[in-house]
């Protein structure tokens, strides 16, 4: 059997996976996998955290150090993991519920502190493993399994919401675009502090039979169609952009992490002690 | 010499901790444990440690249970609102088998309570707060100078048991300063982290596999040994099982682990209790108030002795039982509406007479009190 480059990153063992035929989640795990094996990182110095949902179960199927955790609570968990070994690559993955609902506030704090993660999410618009109901980032009037009428709330711009807190990288694509999202995800790996990559994905077994894209390449060819470059973007007015998928790299700076400031604090907390380090 | 210092029992509480090992504190201000998040901010950037203020009580737990996955003791520090907070975190840690201390500064409730007042409410808490059947241990001292020393019995019992350890305290005891003698380095075991595995490159890490005397496997540092943690029912190898007997197996062995050695983890103190005819049982800041009680009922020639739980879960269930077979009396002081009676009366299979001195005002029980308690009981006691 041929085997790819990449399935020495996989726990092959664990499989079958737990995701619907034709679901985009293993397209990130892919993408995920190839950005690590094109940036040559140490398979034993990669902590990957998740919280709880589809997505989150690719912690169970990744061959690194992994982590599956608490609904919501990833981002503080790798927090705690990247104080603890800040030689760690260390990245969480989820999805919009848990990163943006349940997990919203230490997303935000993660970001602001310019916590040294890189945060993948995984964005399907709706709550997939507990049978489709509205998320943060299901649009206004689009159908849930709890907004059979159409969804009456606001959604999150999770790039605006990362951009707002603090994030140094953020970026935006989706599993029908891998390049760019294998790209994105290597500029995350590579970048210091916070980094956000938000990539679209298609559950069309909940969001998409319920808002008549019920097939796999339905919502493929919805990610195609509907997908606009940021630099193509930027010379269109929001009413031309609409409700369509602005994909690029929105921030992309450098500044000092929150462990580089600890670091000098350390030092400083030494010196006025004058003592050595243990 | 042994050092002598002044302490304040939340100081006593980080400063024993570092003693300990503990390297990474994540907490949020709460009142009234702040000082010890204080405490830790000021010394664990001293000693190569890391201290953080994260968001909130959740993100804390969070933070100290992935620190200690990857290698590090870890702590927080909370009070009643907090502790509610952390609840479904401590079931991962049970769950994950993640060696942690989390520290519970009791104060006033339900809900916010009164936070600069003192109170015992959450000893139950303590045992039974994450959903689902768990094994717990919490260590709950009497004095600045236990704080100190118990603390690091917190930390070695969370390495060998691999599980959470709760550490009581209550206002009155985070909040007092004492004259200390710290122990000598010599009297201090520490049980450190395991680094390696030991095992060839390739073998395959098993983190939760239990020996034939029901302990736990040492945890090691994330890395070579590359494992997969999940708060999903799990085999050996960590990863995700479901068939009925998997899941008992695994909650048999999570329960045993701690059960089956409750006799080498329990810990308790006692005073006089040699001829006593009534046993006055009292933990934290009460114990002692009730020592003192003691000392004034035997100078009224009463026959009085104290038992003094240290570890709250597990109870000191034998030595107790032993206790109710010889005296006529037993009097329960402590600051709530009686959930450790309701322990003992579980044991009080004889129906010794059990009084319940409960108080849940803000102040701590006065040896006068307890004398009151003791003297009445006495007077009961003879007119049977």
């Amino acid at each position: 059997m041929a085997v790819s480059r990449l399935t020495k990153y996989l726990r092959q063992d664990r499989m079958p996976h737990v995701w619907c035929p034709g679901c985009g989640n293993g397209v990130i795990m892919k993408a995920f996998v190839d950005a690590v094996d094109r940036e040559s990182l140490d398979p034993d110095r990669i902590a990957v955290v998740s919280g709880i949902g589809c997505s989150s179960r690719v912690t169970g199927y990744l061959n690194f150090n992994t982590m599956h955790t608490l609904h919501g609570r990833a981002v503080a968990f790798a927090t705690g993991v990247k104080l603890a070994r800040p030689e760690f690559n260390v990245i969480v993955m989820g999805g919009d519920g848990d990163m943006m609902a349940i997990g919203g506030n230490h997303f935000i704090h993660a970001c602001r502190r310019n916590m040294d993660i890189t945060t993948i999410v995984f964005n399907n618009n709706i709550y997939g493993m507990t049978g489709g109901q509205y998320s943060p980032t299901t649009p206004t009037e689009k159908i849930a399994s709890t907004s059979p009428y159409g969804n009456v709330e606001n959604s999150f711009d999770i790039v605006k919401v990362a951009m707002a807190a603090g994030a140094t990288y953020v970026a935006r694509s989706t599993v029908i675009h891998y390049a760019q999202a294998v790209q994105f995800i290597r500029n995350g790996l590579k970048h210091k502090g916070m980094a956000v990559i938000e990539i679209m994905t298609n559950c069309h077994t909940y969001y998409g039979r319920y808002n008549s894209l019920s097939k796999p390449q339905d919502m493929l060819n919805y990610f195609k169609t509907n997908t606009i470059q940021l630099a193509k973007a930027k010379t269109m007015s929001p009413e031309e952009i609409g409700d369509k998928i602005v994909a690029g790299e929105f921030v992309n700076v450098d500044t000092e992490t929150y462990i580089d400031r600890y670091e000098k604090m350390r030092e400083k907390a030494l010196a006025a002690e004058g003592g050595e380090r243990e | 010499m042994r050092e002598f210092v002044l302490l304040q029992g939340d100081e006593a509480c980080a400063l024993g901790a570092i003693k300990a090992g503990c390297r990474f504190f994540a907490g949020y201000p709460i009142t009234p444990a702040t000082e010890i998040a204080e405490t830790m901010a000021k010394e664990l950037p001293k000693v190569g440690g890391t201290f953080i203020q994260m968001e909130d009580e959740i993100a804390s737990a969070a933070a100290i249970i992935g620190a200690s996955l990857s290698g590090e003791k870890s702590m927080t520090a909370t009070s009643g609102p907090g502790f509610s907070l952390m609840q479904e975190a401590i079931g991962y840690a049970a769950m994950t088998e993640t060696p942690t201390v989390i520290v519970n500064v009791q104060r006033g409730g339900p809900s916010t309570g009164m936070p600069t007042k003192t109170a015992q409410g959450d000893v139950m808490q303590a045992r039974w707060g994450t959903h689902g059947d768990h094994q717990i241990i919490a260590i709950y001292p009497s004095n600045v100078e236990e704080v100190y020393k118990y603390i690091v019995t917190a930390f070695n019992y969370a390495e060998l048991y691999r599980t959470p350890v709760i550490f009581l305290m209550d206002e009155i005891l985070g909040h007092m300063r004492e004259s200390v003698y710290l122990p000598y380095e010599s009297e201090m075991m520490v049980v450190p982290r395991t680094g390696e595995t030991g095992l060839a490159e390739d073998d395959i890490f098993h983190p939760f596999e239990g020996d034939d005397q029901m302990m736990a496997t040492p945890l090691v540092k994330m890395g070579k040994s590359r494992f997969h943690v999940s708060g999903l029912v799990h085999d050996e190898s960590g990863f995700p099982v479901g068939t009925p007997s998997d899941v008992s197996r695994l909650l048999r062995r999570l329960d045993n682990k701690i059960r089956l050695h409750s006799d080498e983890i329990v810990i308790y103190d006692e005073f006089m209790t040699e001829d006593a005819e009534i046993l006055v049982l009292a933990y934290g800041s009460v114990a002692r108030s009730a020592m003192k009680a003691v000392k004034m009922a035997r100078e009224d020639k009463i026959n009085v002795g104290l038992f003094k739980p240290v570890t709250i879960w597990p109870f000191p269930s034998t030595r107790l039982r032993q206790l109710l077979k010889k005296v006529s009396a037993v009097i329960v002081a402590e600051m709530n509406l009686g959930q450790i009676l309701f322990e003992v009366s579980r044991l009080n299979k004889r129906g010794v007479k059990l009084e319940h001195l409960g108080k849940v005002d803000g102040e701590l029980i006065t040896p006068q009190e307890i004398l009151d308690s003791i003297s009445r009981v006495k007077s009961e006691i003879m007119d049977l």
